[in-house]
């Protein structure tokens, strides 16, 4: 796999900055449903954290609000150093939707290239990234021709274009095989070892050991943010899964 | 705004339809099928020199309709439109690339439809031929206008198509082709003076029957540039960056 191009200056800049992601209080209701009651939480700069929690727990809801996609009730949501959504972050984030986003009548070097063009980004980043992605072989068929796996990494690619400093992936391993998801955790892994920072969201638990942080989230709450070691130790089990189960063990307990 | 942006949307889309070639045939086909029908069922009658023309204007207003407002629902349903608002691209841009590239389908299919209509159907033009073409055209781009901002209001594929009769019909009906606009009774007729349709087939009209058309034209031509312009900004409205 072949590594994106970095800039010393943003690294500089980067590690000035504590968090990558700053929200306060955030409440989000849709459709008469309140999905996010009123999250706090801190995304640090150069980090790869991971959004764990069960499907509907909130996890998109929050990504969307951190992009500045998703309309919020109330609270506060600072995305490097600004506002979330600002016109300034527009071209500092890259943003993979849950399902992949593009252009099925169009070929994945199109898609990702169209994305670069509004970027700003030269053509030719185009296909590094989609080599990042593994789909080089691939580069000149029609996204809806690709298998679900390949076109969620092609999606990805989208997202990778244009060199952004923060990464907002919604899960970005599901329907891949272990050998891809390996590889593409190496990448996002690099790609935060360069000073970017990146928030991965997973309801695959064993993706835990590649996160520099986790935060597990169920119903709109955040159980817990911590490192694995320091979880497994706190809640004294072997795996991500069993601390999470674990955790909402006593979270129900205390309720009660 | 951005020209950048907007031309690579512009791009973007023309490559999408370049690959869907029956959705090309069906652009510049059907215009010129109906217009031969029409010919063909008022043949040796001079029906068709008086409605022929009109209808060279409603057509590219209906297909172009239809065809946007798909086009852009398909970008809210497939979440495309979601990941391009978290980037540079302006609202304006999104919708002016989407305006350029069907106006360009617009004047191949304007061309494609007059030429037919004249040449193979007989249809009879007092007035300069180009002229006839830019009505058509800023009908076309007027529908594509139109179709960008009822898109806004539909949530599924089934309902941006049922948009088609609740926006067209009306107009179709009040623009002068099944009654004479000043026979209708006056609710009637303020309703049309309003709508965007009448003024294409005015124009349309006055092209075929007036070999010196001018102020005519123009000023129609002035009332459908405006609802174009009305149109587009309304649709960017509807655009909106946060949604629930």
């Amino acid at each position: 796999m072949s590594l994106l191009p970095t800039s010393a200056q943003r690294n500089i800049f980067h590690r000035m900055m504590k968090n990558a992601v700053e929200v306060r209080n955030l409440r989000v209701v849709r459709g008469g449903r309140t999905v996010l009651p009123d999250l706090t939480l801190d995304v640090p700069a150069g980090q790869v954290v991971g959004l764990l929690g069960p499907s509907g727990s909130g996890k998109s809801t929050l990504i969307r609000a951190i992009v500045g996609v998703q309309l919020v009730e109330s609270g506060q949501v600072r995305v490097l150093g600004e506002p979330a959504g600002s016109p300034g972050l527009r071209h500092r984030i890259g943003y993979l939707t849950q399902s992949p986003s593009l252009y099925d009548d169009l070929s994945v070097r199109a898609n990702v290239r169209y994305f670069a063009s509004i970027l700003g980004a030269p053509a030719a980043s185009a296909d590094e990234v989609i080599s990042a992605v593994d789909l080089s072989d691939h580069a000149d068929a029609l996204v809806g021709r690709l298998s679900g796996g390949q076109r969620s990494r092609a999606s990805l690619a989208a997202a990778l274009v244009g060199d952004p400093e923060l990464l907002v992936l919604d899960e970005p391993t599901v329907g891949l095989d272990p050998v891809l998801r390996r590889d593409l955790w190496n990448l996002f892994n690099q790609l935060a070892a360069q000073g970017r920072s990146l928030l991965i969201s997973s309801h695959v638990m064993d993706e835990a050991s590649r996160c520099d942080r986790l935060v597990l989230l169920r119903d709109g709450q955040v159980l817990a943010d911590d490192t694995l070691p320091a979880l497994l130790a706190r809640t004294g089990t072997q795996d991500a899964e069993g601390a999470f189960l674990s955790l909402i063990d006593h979270a129900e307990e205390a309720a009660r | 705004m951005n020209l950048h942006r907007t031309l690579t949307t512009t791009a973007r889309v023309l490559a999408q339809l370049r690959a869907d070639h029956r959705t090309i045939a069906l652009m510049l086909v059907v215009p010129c099928v109906l217009m031969g029908l029409l010919a063909w069922i008022f043949n040796g009658t001079p029906v068709f020199d008086g409605i022929g023309a009109a209808l060279l204007g409603v057509f590219p207003f209906v297909v172009m309709f239809i065809v946007t407002s798909v086009a852009t629902l398909r970008e809210r349903t497939n979440g495309t439109l979601e990941r391009l608002l978290t980037t540079p691209m302006g609202k304006g841009d999104f919708m002016l690339g989407y305006a350029l590239a069907f106006g360009v389908m617009a004047v191949l299919q304007a061309l494609i439809a007059t030429a037919f209509a004249v040449w193979v159907c007989g249809l009879d033009v007092a007035g300069p031929l180009w002229q006839l073409v830019v009505v058509a055209v800023l009908d076309a781009v007027l529908g594509t206008a139109l179709g960008l901002l009822a898109s806004g209001f539909a949530r599924t594929e089934f309902q941006a198509v049922q948009f088609m009769p609740a926006f067209v019909l009306p107009q179709f009906l009040l623009c002068g082709l099944l009654a004479a606009r000043d026979q209708l009774p006056d609710v009637l007729r303020w309703i049309s003076d309003v709508l965007p349709l009448s003024y294409a087939v005015d124009a349309m009209k006055s092209v075929t029957a007036n070999p010196a058309p001018g102020a005519d034209v123009t000023s129609d031509a002035g009332v459908i540039g405006l609802w174009i312009l009305v149109a587009l900004v309304l649709g960017s409205l509807t655009l909106r960056r946060r949604t629930a």
